[in-house]
Formats: structure tokens, sequence, C-alpha cells
């Protein structure tokens, strides 16, 4: 009873919100009846969406596979240059600056760059924009939360005589996990717009970037629409997948906040 | 309860070696001093000439105005910083092989409980860190919750504790592995005076039913003199031990806290911060 009042708590507000917003657009575009390439209501999208549903569903695999590949590879190399740089002072000097100056170069716009280093229709150049884009955000703020620990946190295991390893494995990386998931659930969404912007460049062609060009170019701008729909829905699936991992792996950190 | 019993405690001849069978002072420092960033332009003295010796079962206090060196002392004895001049012993050895052998534990102001552990599992943390069996370590935390009077909160969270529960549970940490000394620097230092005043009869009784040695930081002149059966009293810039007091007041119990004698006590400190000028 009450478990399933709670998740009505949780679940009523956004889908009200949904419901709202989908019907007041619906309804206003019905009123002012602007042309269908400025925007279409919801009920055309879907229609565009039911009607082209294979090869949508088929270009969402294509990019998200390339999203979720880029999306690990990414995370994996961020949280590994972090751990890296906080153990060892030589790997900060060297590898920070370095990252930084990455960082500062607009990413995005070396997607033909990659194109031609990987091949114009390889999807290995999309991943690439899409691990290079994952990579800063995930790194920089692992790095802070493998830093920020409390000072007498880690003299009290120096105490015990624990070790460099031993200290990163007890306090630091615990210390950085709500860091990382801060940065793990905003990387989600970095990796859909790098993904389908990269495809704009190049890449597969039966991929979501493609469909939204090509759709737009031939002016059938509700299936561009369904296929943005569809990146759309991809990176509220990997948002929602970091939050349900996220409280899993550190419940502790919810409990403490539910009692502050 | 614990291996250090007072009553064995000889303090023989300060600098001999121990003979064997009788116990080596808990710590001696012997003419030791810190200088901090050497030869650069923010170069502080934090410490110098530090001779102190303190006995099995003592419970030292080390008092002196912010700035003095009291917590690098402490430092200098858990061999978290290291001498820049004279040496630092514990149980008879180097302190940093003291650290080592986990000869002592340290309780900061902080209680700076891991919030992804629970209280048991906070607790167990250092004998994880020795390599204790699951089964061994879950006796022990639950004898330390027993001592600390927290076992109904075994299972929760730091963040769900107030400041003085955390504070028990770091000690209840601190003591788990059975440790000869407890370094303390400034623990109740963030508590209110109630809490405090709790604190202190806690930390008393713990202190008679396991007999270990406790070297204690504070900048509370009452809090000195009511915990200690010795108080150090430094100077600043650079820190130094201007006189050792003797402080035995016995037992004590809340009456202590009204006690003339309590009271002489807290005077002599006093003159003995302010220079000894008043004597």
């Amino acid at each position: 009873m009450t478990a399933a009042r709670a998740l009505l708590h949780s679940w009523l507000p956004p889908v009200v919100a949904a419901v709202v917003i989908l019907g007041g657009w619906e309804v206003l575009l019905a009123v002012i009846r602007p042309d269908g390439f400025v925007l279409p209501p919801p009920s055309d999208i879907g229609g565009a969406a039911i009607e082209n549903f294979d090869a949508i569903v088929g270009a969402t695999g294509v990019t998200g596979f390339i999203i979720v590949t880029g999306l690990i590879a990414g995370v994996v190399v961020g949280a590994a240059f972090a751990v890296l740089v906080t153990a060892f002072r030589a790997a900060n000097e060297t590898l920070t600056p370095l990252a930084v100056a990455v960082n500062a170069v607009p990413i995005i716009a070396l997607a033909p760059i990659f194109n031609a280093w990987f091949g114009l229709l390889s999807p290995r150049s999309n991943q690439a924009v899409v691990v290079v884009l994952v990579f800063f955000p995930i790194f920089i703020n692992t790095a802070r939360g493998l830093t920020q620990v409390e000072p007498s946190q880690v003299e009290l295991m120096e105490s015990y005589g624990a070790g460099r390893w031993r200290i990163m494995r007890e306090v630091r990386i615990p210390n950085a996990m709500p860091f990382f998931f801060t940065a793990l659930k905003l990387a989600t969404s970095l990796a859909v717009i790098a993904a389908i912007v990269a495809e704009y460049f190049g890449g597969r062609q039966d991929a979501l970037g493609n469909l939204i060009t090509n759709s737009a170019g031939l002016t059938r701008y509700n299936d561009a629409w369904a296929a943005v729909l569809a990146g759309s829905l991809v990176g509220i699936g990997l948002y929602a997948l970091a939050v349900l991992i996220e409280r899993l792996v550190m419940p502790w950190y919810f409990v403490a906040r539910r009692s502050a | 309860m614990n291996g250090a019993s007072p009553a064995a405690s000889a303090s023989s001849a300060a600098g001999a070696p121990p003979a064997t069978g009788a116990q080596p002072p808990a710590v001696e420092v012997r003419g030791a001093s810190k200088i901090f960033n050497l030869g650069r332009h923010n170069e502080v003295k934090a410490l110098a000439d530090i001779d102190l010796l303190i006995d099995q079962g003592d419970f030292v206090t080390l008092i002196g105005p912010s700035g003095c060196g009291k917590s690098t002392l402490l430092r200098l004895i858990a061999a978290l910083v290291a001498p820049s001049d004279g040496t630092v012993a514990v149980n008879g050895k180097a302190a940093d092989a003291a650290r080592l052998d986990r000869d002592y534990s340290m309780v900061f102001q902080r209680a700076g409980l891991f919030e992804w552990r629970n209280v048991t599992r906070n607790i167990e943390l250092p004998l994880e860190l020795m390599g204790w069996k699951a089964a061994d370590r879950r006796r022990r935390s639950a004898e330390m919750l027993e001592l600390v009077k927290l076992t109904e909160f075994a299972r929760h969270h730091p963040a769900e504790l107030s400041g003085g529960m955390q504070q028990r549970i770091a000690i209840a940490r601190a003591m788990s592995f059975h440790p000869q000394l407890l370094l303390m620097d400034e623990p109740f230092g963030a508590l209110d005076e109630m809490t405090r005043e709790h604190m202190q009869n806690e930390l008393l009784r713990i202190w008679s039913e396991t007999q270990i040695t406790v070297v204690f930081v504070t900048h509370s002149i009452a809090e000195a003199v009511f915990l200690s059966t010795k108080v150090a009293v430094m100077s600043p810039r650079p820190g130094r031990i201007a006189a050792v007091i003797d402080n035995d007041l016995g037992p004590r119990t809340d009456a202590t806290r009204d006690d003339p004698a309590f009271f002489a006590n807290v005077t002599a400190v006093r003159d003995a911060l302010r220079g000894g000028h008043r004597r």
C-alpha cells in the first residue's frame, strides 16, 4: 500500500507534466497552424515513428552501440587517468595539463578529421568523438573526488600503517563515488549528442545522425523529429541506468541524505 | 584487558635502555625539534628542544595556546611527521616502527568516520587492515560497541548519528585492536559543553577499564585538569614544554569538577601557561 503510494508519488508528477506539455503542444499547433517544417504536432511525430519503426529501431541500434561503447571507453579511460593522476605526482604534472589542453579543443569540430583517420564510413570515428567528449568531465570530477578527502581520514589510515593503494581503495575511491556519478549522469547526454552530431559528418549511413540529416534534406521533418525522439529515449534510458547503478553502488549516500 | 599495566610500569632513569622484564616508557621524546619548510620563505619553527617522558598507564594532556605545536608533537609521537632533530620512541622502539606495529591508535577532532561504512564496519576498519577474520572482527566490534554503549546503533550509518555518538564510535574504532597507547587530538573540541563533559566521563571510564596510556591534546584548562594524571604545558613559537604539572586528583566523579584541589590545579596550569609569573 505505502510502496504503491510512494511509486505513485514519484511517477505521477512527471507523467502529468508530460501529458500537459504534449497536449498543450498539440492544441497550440492546432490553433496557430504553422508550416510543418517549423514544428510538427506530437501526433504527426508519433505517426512517423510508427510508419518508419523498423528503420528507426535499426538506426537507434547502430547509434546506440556507438554511444554505449564510446561512453564505456571514455568513462574507463577518464576514471583510470584520475586514479593515476591522484596516485602519482609526476602523472599529475604531465597528464593534467594535457587533459585540459585536449578539453580546450572544440572536440565536435574534430569529427571530420577523425573521419580522415578512421575512414569516412567507419563508426570508429564517431566512437572516438564520444570517447574524447566523455573523458574530460569524468576525469576532472573523479580526480576532484579522489583528492578532496578529509585529511584526518588519510592520517588515520597512515596511523594504521596503510599504504598508498590501500588508502586509495578505502578512502579516496569511495569518497570520489558521488563526484563520479554526477559526471556519469552528465556524460550520458554528452555521449548521445556527440554520437549523433559526429554522424552528421560521416560514419555508417544507417545511423540516427544520417537519418536526421537525410530526412531533413528531403523535407521529411516528421521523420527527422521521430529520429530525434529515438535519440532522446536512448539518452533518458542511459541516464536512468546511471541513476540505478548509483543507487546500487552507494546506498550509503542516500541513507545519509535522507536523515540530513 | 590490555597488555600494558600501569602497576608494572617502571620509569627507569630517563634515556637508559629498558631492562629486560621492565616495561619501557610509553613515549620518550628526546631533544626533538620540528621545522616546517626548512630554508624556504615560509619556514616555521614549530617545536624546539622537546623532552617528554610518558609512563605506561599515564593520562597526559598537552595544553597550550593555538599554534604552540601541540598537535605537531602528537603527530611526531604518531610518526605521521618526522622530527627535524632528536628522537621519538614509543614503547621503547622508534616511533615509525611502533606505527607499523600498531602500538598506538589515533582519535581526531573530527570523528572522520567513513560515510560509506556502517558503524560496525567503521569500528572494524583497523581490524580489516590487520587481516583479522570476519568472525573475530564481528566479536570485537560488538565488544567495542558495548564499551561505548552504542550497541543498538551497530547497523546505522555515521550520518544518522549525533556528533557525540560519532566521536564515541571513533573512540571504539581506535580501541578496537587494543592498542597500548591512545593519541587524541582535541577529540571533544567540536562538541557542545554538555556532550563534552559526558564524553570526558566516558573516556575516563574507558581509560580506567582498559588501563591504556593516553596522550590528549586540548586547549581547555578545565578539560586537561579533569582528565589527566599529568599536564604538559606548552609555550608557543617555537613550541616548548614549559612545565609538566602532576595532577593527582584521584578517581574522578562529577564532584571532582567542584573540588578545591581541582581548582588549585586549574590555577597552577593557568599560571604555567602565562609563564609562571604569578606563582
